[in-house]
C-alpha cells in the first residue's frame, strides 16, 4: 500500500464533538495524508469517534497535557519513518484547507517549520479570543519576534508544519511540555531551524473539552517569561539530549 | 551545656541515625536519600558531645546564642532538601513522559500488527 510522506498530528483531549468534524475536513482537503490522532485521556469517547473514521489513534494511558500528546505524535511520526508533519487541534480551530500552504513551503525548502498565523490572513475573519490570551499572546510575539530578529505573529498558534530535521529535534528531551510555544519558536531558531509563518484560517474555540482549556495565564506567563530567559542563556546549538 | 541537655541531644541523634538505618534496612528508603540525613544526625551527634564546637561555629558566623545557629543551619538544610527533591521530581516528571508515550506508541504498534484483534 503506497504511504504518504507526510502525517498529520492531530492532539485531542475529549473532543468528541469536533475530532469527527476534523478528520473529514483534512480528508476533504488532503485526501492522500496519513492521520494520526493522539489521544490525551480523553473519557468522552473521542477513541471510539476516531476509530470509526478509520484513523490511526494513539492513546496514552493517562491524561499528561497538550505538549506531550503533541510530542507523541512526533515520536510516532519519526519512528514510522515520514519526512513532514501537519500538525493541527483536535477542536476544529485549525481549516484543513491551509493544510496545502504548510506543505508547499515544507517540500519546497524554504522552512524547517512552518507557523501558520491567524493573523497574516490577507482578507479574512479577526480572531478574538479571551482577553488574558491575547494580551499573553501580543506579549510574546513581540518578545519572540525580538529575540528571533523575524517577525512572529502567532507564537501560540497551533497549527505547525515541520520537517524531519526539525521533528528529530521536537522529539527529544528539550522539547517543553509545558505550554510548548513562543520558548519552542525561540529554541528552534537557536538551533538554526528556519522558521516561516504563513497566514492560515483559524475559528474560535468550538468546545469546551479543548487541550488549551483552564490554562492558567499567570503561571503561562511566568514559564513562558522563564522558559525565554534560560533559552537565551543556554549556547546556540546546545547538545541534543 | 548541662550533662541533663547533653544527654537529651545524644540520644535524639542517636534515635534519628537508627531510625535512618532501619529505613533503609526495611527498604523504605534507598540508600541514595539516607545520605544525607545520616550526615544530619552525625552531625548532632557530634555537636551534641561536643557542645564547644557550636559555641566556636556561633562566634565564627557572628551569632547571638548556639541556638541561633542550629536555626539558620536547620532552616537552611531543610531548603536543600526541598531543592534536592525538586530536582528529582522534576526528573521523574521527564521519565514518567517518556514512559507514558512509549507505552502509548507500543501499544498502538501492537494494534497495528493485530489488525482484527478487535
Amino acid at each position: 500500500m503506497g504511504r504518504s510522506d507526510c502525517l498529520v498530528v492531530i492532539p485531542v483531549y475529549n473532543e468528541a464533538e469536533n475530532v469527527g468534524k476534523v478528520i473529514d475536513g483534512v480528508r476533504e482537503c488532503m485526501p492522500g495524508l496519513d492521520i494520526v490522532v493522539v489521544d490525551d485521556g480523553s473519557v468522552d469517547g473521542s477513541v471510539g469517534i476516531v476509530k470509526d473514521k478509520g484513523v490511526k489513534v494513539i492513546c496514552l494511558p493517562f491524561h499528561m497535557g497538550y505538549g506531550t500528546a503533541v510530542q507523541t505524535g512526533y515520536k510516532y511520526a519519526l519512528r514510522s519513518g515520514y519526512n513532514y508533519v501537519l500538525q493541527m487541534d483536535g477542536d476544529g480551530q485549525h481549516e484543513p484547507k491551509n493544510l496545502p500552504d504548510f506543505l508547499r513551503e515544507l517540500k519546497g525548502d524554504r522552512a524547517d517549520v512552518v507557523i501558520g498565523s491567524r493573523f497574516l490572513e490577507p482578507r479574512g475573519r479577526k480572531y478574538h479570543g479571551p482577553l488574558l490570551r491575547r494580551i499573553g499572546r501580543v506579549l510574546f510575539a513581540a518578545v519572540t519576534s525580538f529575540l528571533i530578529r523575524q517577525r512572529v505573529t502567532d507564537p501560540t498558534s497551533g497549527y505547525i508544519g515541520l520537517n524531519r530535521k526539525a521533528l528529530e529535534y521536537l522529539s527529544k528531551d528539550v522539547y517543553p511540555v509545558d505550554y510548548p510555544d513562543a520558548d519552542v519558536i525561540v529554541m528552534l531558531h537557536r538551533a538554526g531551524f528556519r522558521i516561516k509563518e504563513i497566514p492560515v484560517t483559524m475559528y474560535e474555540n468550538r468546545s469546551r473539552g479543548t487541550l488549551h482549556r483552564g490554562m492558567r495565564p499567570l503561571y503561562y506567563i511566568f514559564k513562558m517569561s522563564l522558559s525565554l530567559f534560560v533559552t537565551m542563556l543556554r549556547r546556540r546549538g546546545e547538545p541534543c539530549l | 551545656m548541662p550533662l541533663r541537655q547533653k544527654i537529651f541531644a545524644v540520644m535524639v541523634a542517636l534515635a534519628i541515625l537508627v531510625a535512618i538505618v532501619e529505613l533503609v534496612r526495611r527498604r523504605k528508603l534507598k540508600e541514595e536519600y539516607s545520605f544525607l540525613w545520616l550526615l544530619v544526625g552525625a552531625l548532632m551527634l557530634v555537636l551534641g558531645v561536643w557542645y564547644g564546637l557550636l559555641q566556636a561555629i556561633t562566634r565564627f558566623i557572628g551569632a547571638g546564642f548556639t541556638s541561633s545557629t542550629l536555626f539558620f543551619f536547620g532552616i537552611i538544610f531543610l531548603m536543600l532538601m526541598n531543592l534536592h527533591f525538586s530536582i528529582k521530581v522534576s526528573d521523574l516528571s521527564e521519565k514518567v513522559k517518556n514512559l507514558t508515550q512509549e507505552v502509548a506508541l507500543l501499544r498502538a504498534e501492537r494494534e497495528e500488527s493485530l489488525p482484527s484483534s478487535d
